[in-house]
């Protein structure tokens, strides 16, 4: 897989988060999906739990729906580095990629602070009209430490 | 400089029986609480001293955690380290995390397994798994020389042993001798609601540490607080899985410390309107969800009740909301900072439905959770609102004054038993 075409994909995700899109944000996975949000040492013990959870574009968009309407956080967005994508392999049509990450959390007040690092585990494949998609993202947090909320996806 | 005389070594001047450092509790009332006890170093001291340390049983951990001989968890009790373990026996131990040596963290990992001893990697000093000194490297010396001296006895030198208890799969510790059974500490009808819920084996399914920027009383407090829920939790209130109107109630053991809320399962109930005539935040009607399988519960434990929060104090809290479970532990962290400590588990003879159940609902809780994300910001709003408030006061009057069970969540009556309990372990 071409990994022009997912540092692409990588950062239409990071631009949709960190400039408040949010609803662009479901339209980059497949449907169904798995999107997941968990720690290292939850993967290492194959503890299966999420912080987040989704498996279908619907209920990321439910997701969207709660943080816009439902739910109460102080102002805050991010802002997101990701690493480059390195293709672990391919399995019915579908990348295993690997690509770290970093997060800083920017609070209304002005606070920048380290939020989150980890690695996202994804499986990426062609949509019908050629367009990449998520079919899964495992968010791969490097710590287990969530600091308040968690209001906005990583 | 006389370094017996530093003025920065300070110690609390001791207070009359009954009273606060700060004088007598305001209106001697259950239904007030000044903000100082949130803000008081010395106050968080004696804390740590008289109820984390004193007659209270604390989790530690889960059984499952270390189902075998030499598996151990570590944790933090008030403001102690500690390694909780399981024996050849069977049986539990629970330790001080501190070498009797020089004073460092005996196991620095947050858990694994040990065959028979933990080894201190300072110096090498060794404990077996009841956290007795059983090694002393060189301990007669080398050739002769140097050594421990020979009237040292390693069994005056162990680290502070707590005793444990179990009840349902939760492994609980306390320092006091004085501490009664876990049955009768949490009183007969809380008993009843652990049990309930952990009636038979669990597994874990995951783990997360949430840092809060509270005192970690006003997140206790929040979990007791059952008013809330539906006016700061959209999603709770909009999706029916709590509502004040909905029936339910609240109980509180009889010394107040220990309580157990529940809303009973029903379709839709007449006043529901109290809502929409308030113009209350909560009520939502155009907000649906667009994949309603994140909340398509079973019912599986036969008594219709579909939410139960419980809280065990001082700082555990057993929760239900529909098929997601979870523990979680209170640790507090300085006198505005608290972790909270969650562990997500479902039964061991879940189906592969109902695991995939038990994952959708767990959006609803946790650091990132639907309806408990809030509850991560508004005890910082507290603990901010008040920084030049020291001296005055909160009001908890909702229900009465007064500390029993009620039939009615629109209480803060569970709170006021926090209070009750807090005062007699503080002597205040």
């Amino acid at each position: 897989m071409d990994v022009a075409r997912l540092v692409e994909l990588n950062a239409a995700y990071a631009r949709a988060i960190d400039n408040e899109k949010f609803e662009q944000w479901p339209e980059l996975f497949a449907d169904p999906c798995l999107y997941k949000v968990t720690t290292a040492e939850n993967l290492a013990r194959g503890f299966e739990s999420g912080i987040m959870y989704a498996d279908s574009r619907a209920m990321l968009q439910d997701r969207v729906s709660a943080l816009r309407k439902a739910n109460i956080y102080e102002r805050q967005r991010y802002r997101h580095v990701v690493g480059l994508p390195v293709v672990l392999g391919r399995e019915n049509g579908a990348a295993s990629v690997e690509t770290p990450f970093l997060i800083v959390r920017i609070m209304g007040d002005g606070a920048m602070a380290l939020f989150a690092t980890g690695c996202y585990h994804d499986k990426v494949a062609a949509d019908g009209a050629g367009v990449l998609k998520f079919a899964e993202r495992i968010v791969v947090c490097d710590g287990g430490r969530f600091d308040t909320l968690v209001a906005i996806p990583l | 400089m006389d370094i017996r005389h530093d003025a920065s070594v300070h110690e609390p001047a001791a207070t009359p029986h009954g009273q606060t450092p700060h004088g007598p509790w305001p209106e001697d009332s259950l239904a007030r609480v000044p903000y100082w006890i949130y803000q008081d170093q010395d106050n968080y001291a004696r804390e740590m001293r008289r109820i984390f340390e004193g007659a209270t049983w604390n989790f530690v951990c889960l059984e499952a955690d270390i189902p075998n001989k030499g598996d151990y968890r570590t944790n933090q009790v008030g403001g102690m380290p500690v390694i909780v373990v399981r024996d050849a026996d069977g049986s539990i131990n629970c330790f001080e995390n501190r070498c009797a040596h020089r004073g460092a963290l005996i196991a620095f990992d947050d858990g694994g397994n040990v065959q028979n001893n933990f080894k201190c990697i300072y110096h090498a000093w060794s404990y077996d798994l009841a956290g007795n000194l059983r090694g002393i490297a060189f301990e007669r010396g080398i050739n002769g020389a140097g050594g421990m001296s020979k009237d040292f006895r390693r069994e005056t030198h162990s680290p502070r042993k707590w005793r444990t208890t179990t009840l349902s799969g939760l492994v609980f510790a306390t320092l006091s001798p004085d501490t009664p059974p876990i049955e009768e500490y949490l009183g007969a009808e809380v008993l009843g609601r652990v049990c309930r819920v952990l009636n038979r084996p669990i597994r874990i399914m995951g783990r997360f540490t949430q840092p809060l920027p509270n005192n970690w009383k006003l997140y206790v407090e929040n979990v007791k607080d059952t008013y809330h829920a539906s006016l700061l939790h959209l999603f709770f209130a909009t999706f029916r899985i709590t509502r004040l109107t909905q029936a339910g109630g609240v109980l509180v053991s009889p010394d107040g410390a220990h309580h157990s809320s529940y809303t009973i399962g029903t379709a839709d109930v007449p006043g529901t309107e109290a809502f929409r005539e308030k113009g209350l935040r909560s009520e939502s009607d155009d907000y649906k969800l667009a994949d309603p399988s994140l909340l398509d519960p079973v019912e599986e434990f036969g008594d219709k009740i579909q939410l139960q929060i419980l809280s065990i104090f001082p700082g555990l809290v057993l929760q239900q909301i529909h098929n997601c479970l979870a523990v979680r532990q209170v640790v507090p962290k300085g006198i505005d900072k608290m972790e909270l400590l969650w562990t997500y588990f479902g039964f061991a003879d879940d189906t592969p439905e109902m695991n995939k159940r038990r994952l959708k609902q767990q959006n609803l809780v946790g650091p990132a959770g639907f309806v408990s994300m809030e509850d991560g910001c508004v005890g910082g709003f507290v603990q901010r609102g008040i920084a030049a408030a020291g001296d005055k006061i909160s009001v908890v009057e909702m229900g009465g004054s007064t500390a029993e069970s009620q039939a009615t969540r629109a209480t803060e009556s569970p709170v006021r038993g926090f209070w009750k309990a807090y005062r007699r372990y503080m002597d205040y």
